[in-house]
């Protein structure tokens, strides 16, 4: 099978090797949630809350843990994503207009 | 079929055809140059924004089924069925670096597939072809339960009868899927999505707010869960998990959340987003949707404390414990409400059966088709082939659950969650290393297999009789090393199949790296770079691509 093998422009040899991993200490957030896995800590009745035993309403919670660790890593993250800008652009303006072909 | 609920179906059958109309407009739906590509048909031309690829997974992963089983096992089993919660609790924070990666590689390669991904970092048609089966066995049954969702809210709108009267219906609904989602492909989900998830969130925020104050408040409803799980004989249901079943609840929830985005259908959902960036923006809005969750979860305690008692399908003559949620908004609910709520479940039973159909169709089209049997098909021949491989995987579903007893569907769904986890070496590890050598990968994978079948062959459920397939959960105490040892004998405590499975696998996979390695055996060459895992949209790496494969 061919992947359609577009026509990807190799690496220059010049540049510099792109590290295999980009290491980011905010990424060990995204750890933080797996918490929820340790069911002794939440296997229990008491407190509950508006009747709701301690068992439900603290995973539901947990539920927004999870959410502020992907959003705290999406936000602390943006301004690290790299673009590849110093490969040549080989496309000429017209094949980028649809209209012209 | 004299106690047809007539407002709930005139309803139901206004907002289905409402829909219906969407599916095929879609096609024209910011269409690219031609929909002759698989691109476009089986991605909508990777270019969705946040909301339509929020709209999408979410249709794609909170399935119908997810809406009537999870408080159908509250239902039944109490606590136990709450791991859907850290399920999806760990998933996406777990999956987001993955994905991303998987995403830029795909964009700058044109993968299409997980299989196709795989493909190109090993040079391995076979390891593809494994990945790409498997992919397509564990959709199926997949798609056969989006039908026995919709089925659910059909029967308990009356159409409860014996024999193939009894499916019409279904059938029905179905030739209008496979014809929109040929027509339109996955433009016609994404745009259905948004009706679905309006009706569904609507439906959910007004139960949950409205039935704990008719059922005596929540302490209510979780006093008449109690009492009724001490009046049954299973031991291991409860409000709270007992000390047999906690290593399961978290177990389950790591298996299925490591599961989830393997599948192919919600890796489809993935590639067709337009960047990285609305990949990280849904991993943090998607979990909204496991609030919903959570809510109709709990549903299935509101049904005990209302005193829904399950229907009899006239089909297969047994007790239908997913019926209860349509029952529990037929009883507590005005006709046009519950019509509402049956509309909800029903299409949001038609968004992932289409991503899903779609999803095996390429992997087919793909590793199969083009690898195999056409290797110069064109681009339009491979559309063209796609479609035609929808429309077939949707009709077997359907079969499936008119001839078949549709417990053999949610039986394979269970084994579908097992072996999927199977491709986690060859798919999720390959993103980050290629140490794992491609022969060692073929083996762990048949041996991870092997494993699993085998422990979930030796699984009985005595509340419905049977000796094998009963369920995932395996007792530690059985777990042996060739049956020469027993490191847990005693223990009381069972296990989820799937991760026991996978680690023998990732076990058989690493020894078989270093013992390869060592020899020096070749390990296939790669085609992705480094730089391949970061590319972003924008980037003059995926423009050239682009057109490159438009030629």
């Amino acid at each position: 099978m061919t992947v359609s093998p577009p026509r990807i422009p190799p690496r220059a040899p010049d540049r510099p090797r792109v590290p295999r991993l980009r290491w980011n200490g905010w990424n060990l957030l995204l750890l933080v949630p797996l918490l929820s896995l340790l069911t002794p800590i939440y296997n229990r009745e008491e407190p509950a809350l508006l009747g709701m035993p301690f068992f439900y309403w603290f995973q539901l919670l947990g539920l927004g843990l999870g959410v502020g660790a992907t959003a705290l890593v999406y936000v602390m993250t943006r301004d690290t994503e790299f673009v590849v800008t110093d490969l040549p652009d080989r496309i000429d303006v017209d094949s980028l207009d649809e209209g012209s072909r | 079929m004299n106690d047809i609920k007539v407002t709930e179906l005139v309803v139901f059958v206004t907002l289905f055809l409402a829909v219906t109309v969407m599916g095929f407009v879609a096609s024209r739906w910011q269409p690219g140059r031609t929909l002759q590509h698989l691109d476009e048909w089986g991605l909508g031309g990777r270019k969705f924004g946040s909301w339509v690829t929020w709209f999408l997974i979410g249709g794609d992963i909170y399935t119908a089924y997810t809406f009537v089983a999870v408080p159908a096992l509250m239902f039944s089993a109490g606590a136990a069925g709450f791991f859907a919660i850290p399920y999806t609790i760990i998933m996406f924070p777990l999956v987001m670096m993955p994905l991303l990666r998987l995403w830029s590689v795909s964009r700058v390669h044109g993968y299409v597939t997980p299989a196709d991904f795989v493909r190109g970092r090993y040079d391995s048609p076979t390891l593809a072809l494994i990945v790409a089966f498997t992919g397509i066995v564990a959709t199926m049954p997949y798609i056969a339960l989006q039908l026995v969702g919709l089925e659910a809210v059909l029967r308990s709108m009356g159409f409860n009868q014996a024999g193939l009267l009894g499916h019409l219906p279904l059938f029905v609904a179905f030739v209008i899927l496979a014809l929109y989602t040929y027509q339109s492909g996955l433009r016609a989900p994404a745009l259905i999505a948004f009706v679905k998830d309006v009706l569904i969130y609507l439906v959910i925020f007004v139960a949950v707010l409205y039935l704990p104050i008719k059922l005596g408040g929540w302490s209510g409803i979780f006093n008449a869960a109690e009492t009724r799980f001490a009046q049954t004989p299973n031991p291991n249901d409860g409000l709270l998990l007992n000390p047999g079943n906690q290593l399961q609840y978290a177990t389950l929830a790591l298996g299925s959340a490591l599961a989830l985005f393997l599948y192919p259908h919600s890796i489809t959902g993935v590639l067709a987003s337009r960047s990285r960036t609305v990949i990280k923006r849904n991993m943090s809005a998607l979990p909204l949707y496991s609030l919903l969750l959570g809510m109709v979860a709990l549903l299935g305690y509101s049904a005990i404390a209302a005193g829904v008692r399950p229907l009899q399908n006239a089909g297969t003559g047994r007790t239908d414990t997913n019926t209860i949620i349509p029952l529990l908004f037929d009883q507590q609910f005005p006709d046009w409400f519950a019509g509402l709520a049956f509309a909800a479940i029903g299409i949001g039973a038609l968004v992932p059966a289409a991503i899903m159909s779609i999803a095996a169709a390429n992997l087919w089209t793909r590793n199969v088709f083009k690898e195999y049997l056409r290797p110069d098909a064109t681009p339009a021949q491979e559309a063209r082939q796609a479609k035609m491989a929808s429309l077939v995987v949707k009709f077997g579903a359907v079969v499936f659950i008119v001839g078949v007893d549709p417990q053999y569907s949610i039986d394979l769904q269970l084994i579908g969650g097992v072996i999927i986890l199977q491709t986690l070496p060859a798919v999720a590890i390959s993103l980050y290393t290629r140490w794992l050598h491609r022969q060692a990968l073929v083996v762990g994978w048949f041996a991870g297999m092997a494993c699993g079948m085998w422990m979930l062959y030796g699984i009985p459920n005595p509340a419905s009789g049977r000796a094998h397939f009963g369920g995932s959960a395996y007792p530690l105490a059985d777990l042996s090393f060739l049956g020469m040892w027993h490191p847990f004998d005693g223990s009381t405590r069972t296990i989820y199949v799937g991760l026991v499975a996978l680690l023998v696998n990732l076990a058989v996979t690493a020894v078989l790296s270093l013992v390869l390695r060592q020899l020096r055996t070749f390990n296939g060459s790669d085609a992705t770079t480094p730089e391949d895992y970061f590319t972003d949209d924008g980037d003059a790496r995926i423009r050239q691509a682009m057109l490159a494969s438009r030629r």
